[in-house]
């Protein structure tokens, strides 16, 4: 990291109102339901840097990260890109100005793409939504350097969607996402929705990307080899709380808090073929009503009464930060 | 082939073909494996290699118009691709267990999970009810739902997704069937979760000694859970082995592409290998070996001919890289 970092997260809460109708409630006598999906995530990220977010599904991954780009407001905390508040009214006017700076890469190259569009159309509309170009002449000529970019062929954006293989569309998502130049690109499971061998082409392609274009990716998945290849931090989420963050040398090689260490037992070993895993127990809870004191503890072999009660704060340890009263105690 | 030695399933030159309006798809082509009894099998390949419409093809439940064009599926001996319908539905369910990937589509929302394992034992069984029921719960403590005698009452949605599949799990297995076809049965859900119920379909194949065929794109799945692998591209088999073998020393120029473009959890490669190209459209299958246009070592034989396996160390690869006579590698 060098410099004032891109991102800073701070405090980040997001709850949502899971409550049945008005009327329903009145009926049944049943009170407001709140699902608290991100609860008190802090973090940053430096420019040219990549920050992963693991977790299993309802850890609040999406969440955080379509609160980070603005298309979901916090309930509480902050984020702020450049010094920019994401959330902040008075500064509304500097906020339109970010927006092209930050873009997004989705899932499911199938769904994030207009089927009725060519795919020169896609890539165009970044330029033209924030008036970037106008001449068509000059548009055509970007979009033909953005196929080339993600290396296809300027011919393709002809083509509809429907005509191109996932991995294909994928790479029209990207060059959508360079289009207006951006700085900071949030990837919500870029390649989960791929196979393995297209895996590989996309995420090589975005390391490419990232050294030509010094780029900041904030990745978020649920796969510790992919986060492991792409990663220069990773954040460990368990039900809207970072556990753990540290580079991944030092996660993969010390895992600290008593989840990401299971989390990385649970992951099939290809090269010791028969070994017998130790599986997690139990499942992570629901949002809705979740377990008072540190989340985890239920699952935790190292549970004691203060975990029952009191929520762990993150602490440093060497590149670690890790939030658990075990490690903070030593006796993990 | 000794009596005791036959296979559960064998599947000899099997071709399932997609007519459309257009042209034929050829979703597997000439495809030929054997499954022991209390083998695990591990079906491996990308989207479009043919894995799930092998499993499809072998209880005949391929969509329309998929059909079976040749060959023929054998399970203990018998013949079974032939069979009608009636005698058909007396295997399915009964002599072979499915599992498929969401198992929210398994189960039928309307009805309890009891309901459901006592239909399903009733049908292939004979109990009475009261027996099927008893029968039930037992099944459901075997795969470790707790507080079996309350959840038999639950109706699906009131599950979680692991949950979910340990009951799917049970009802394929209530029949106590020869053979199991799991298809993707961990993919939709949470590593952790994907860990416990490999660990519990694993233990429960070995105790019963079923034999399964197990359908995933997901080698670590695959490394976990079989005893052999068998390795797909475009409908064809590329690879067939021992699966420490075949992970560890592939011999198809397809398979190892297949192994370094997967990131692991303790290599140092700060890039992934890159198979170029992509998956050919079935109705546009290279002449000769599938792969070639891919192949970084293809040679000219490569194009012309279609390798079938040929057996090399612990298994099998249909490459001609392992013919005894290459001496005509000419580029």
């Amino acid at each position: 990291m060098t410099g004032a970092p891109l991102v800073v997260v701070e405090d980040l809460h997001r709850v949502f109102d899971v409550s049945k109708p008005w009327l329903e409630r009145v009926f049944d006598g049943t009170p407001r339901q709140t699902l608290t999906a991100v609860a008190g995530v802090s973090f940053t990220i430096g420019k040219r840097e990549t920050f992963a977010l693991v977790g299993e599904s309802g850890s609040g991954k999406s969440t955080v990260a379509k609160v980070v780009v603005g298309l979901l407001p916090p309930s509480a905390g902050t984020v702020t890109i450049d010094g920019i508040s994401m959330s902040d009214a008075g500064q509304a006017r500097e906020r339109r100005a970010l927006q092209r700076r930050i873009q997004m890469i989705f899932q499911d190259p199938y769904a994030s793409l207009n089927p009725r569009w060519r795919a020169d159309r896609i890539i165009a509309e970044p330029l033209r939504a924030h008036g970037l170009m106008t001449d068509d002449r000059q548009i055509d000529d970007r979009v033909g350097d953005l196929l080339r970019t993600v290396r296809l062929d300027p011919a393709d954006g002809g083509k509809y969607p429907h005509e191109f293989s996932g991995g294909q569309r994928q790479r029209i998502a990207i060059a959508r996402a360079l289009a207006a130049n951006p700085e900071f690109i949030v990837c919500d499971e870029p390649t989960s929705a791929l196979d393995v061998s297209v895996q590989a082409q996309i995420l090589n392609l975005m390391r490419d990307l990232q050294d030509e274009l010094g780029l900041t990716y904030l990745l978020i998945s649920h796969n510790l080899a992919v986060v492991r290849h792409m990663a220069t931090r990773i954040g460990v989420l368990y039900l809207g709380r970072l556990v753990e963050v540290a580079p991944p040398s030092e996660l993969f090689a010390r895992p600290r808090h008593p989840y990401t260490r299971m989390l990385l037992d649970a992951v099939p070993d290809l090269l010791t073929t028969g070994r017998e895993r130790r599986p997690i127990e139990g499942e992570i809870p629901s949002p809705i009503d979740p377990p008072p004191g540190c989340t985890f503890h239920p699952r935790c072999p190292f549970a004691n009464d203060r975990c029952r009660v009191e929520s762990p704060a993150p602490v440093d340890f060497g590149l670690s930060k890790v939030a658990c009263h075990g490690v903070e105690e030593g006796r993990i | 082939m000794t009596r005791s030695k036959e296979p559960i399933l064998s599947v000899r030159n099997l071709r399932v073909e997609f007519p459309t309006r257009r042209a034929t798809l050829v979703a597997v082509d000439d495809l030929s494996f054997d499954i022991a009894a209390g083998e695990v099998l591990g079906v491996v390949g990308e989207s479009g290699a043919g894995k799930s419409v092998t499993g499809a093809a072998i209880i005949r439940l391929l969509e329309p118009p998929g059909r079976i064009a040749g060959g023929e599926v054998r399970l203990a001996g018998q013949r079974i691709d032939d069979l009608a319908l009636p005698q058909l539905r007396a295997i399915r369910g009964r002599r072979i267990g499915m599992v498929f990937q969401d198992p929210l589509t398994s189960l039928n929302p309307v009805f309890r999970v009891g309901e459901q394992l006592v239909e399903t034992i009733l049908q292939h069984l004979d109990m009475t009810d009261a027996q099927a029921r008893a029968r039930s719960i037992e099944l459901l403590a075997e795969v470790g739902i707790p507080a079996p005698n309350e959840r038999i009452d639950a109706y699906p949605h009131q599950l979680s997704g692991g949950m979910r599949q340990r009951v799917v799990l049970a009802l394929a297995l209530s029949t106590n069937p020869e053979l199991l076809i799991a298809d993707e049965p961990t993919t939709a859900l949470d590593v952790s979760v994907q860990a416990q119920i490999i660990t519990l379909m694993k233990g429960l194949c070995r105790r019963h000694g079923t034999a399964v065929m197990l359908i995933t794109h997901d080698m670590g799945v695959i490394a976990e859970m079989a005893d052999r692998v068998m390795v797909m591209y475009a409908g064809r088999m590329a690879e067939i082995g021992p699966v420490r073998d075949v992970l560890r020393a592939p011999r198809h120029p397809y398979t190892r592409g297949l192994m370094g473009s997967i990131p692991s959890l303790t290599g140092t490669a700060t890039r992934l290998a890159q198979i170029p190209g992509s998956m050919p459209r079935l109705t546009a299958i290279p002449k000769g070996c599938a792969f070639n246009p891919r192949c970084a070592e293809v040679f000219a034989r490569c194009r012309e001919a279609r390798p079938e396996p040929i057996p090399v160390g612990s298994g099998a690869a249909a490459c001609w890289l392992y013919a005894p006579a290459t001496q005509e590698r000419t580029p």
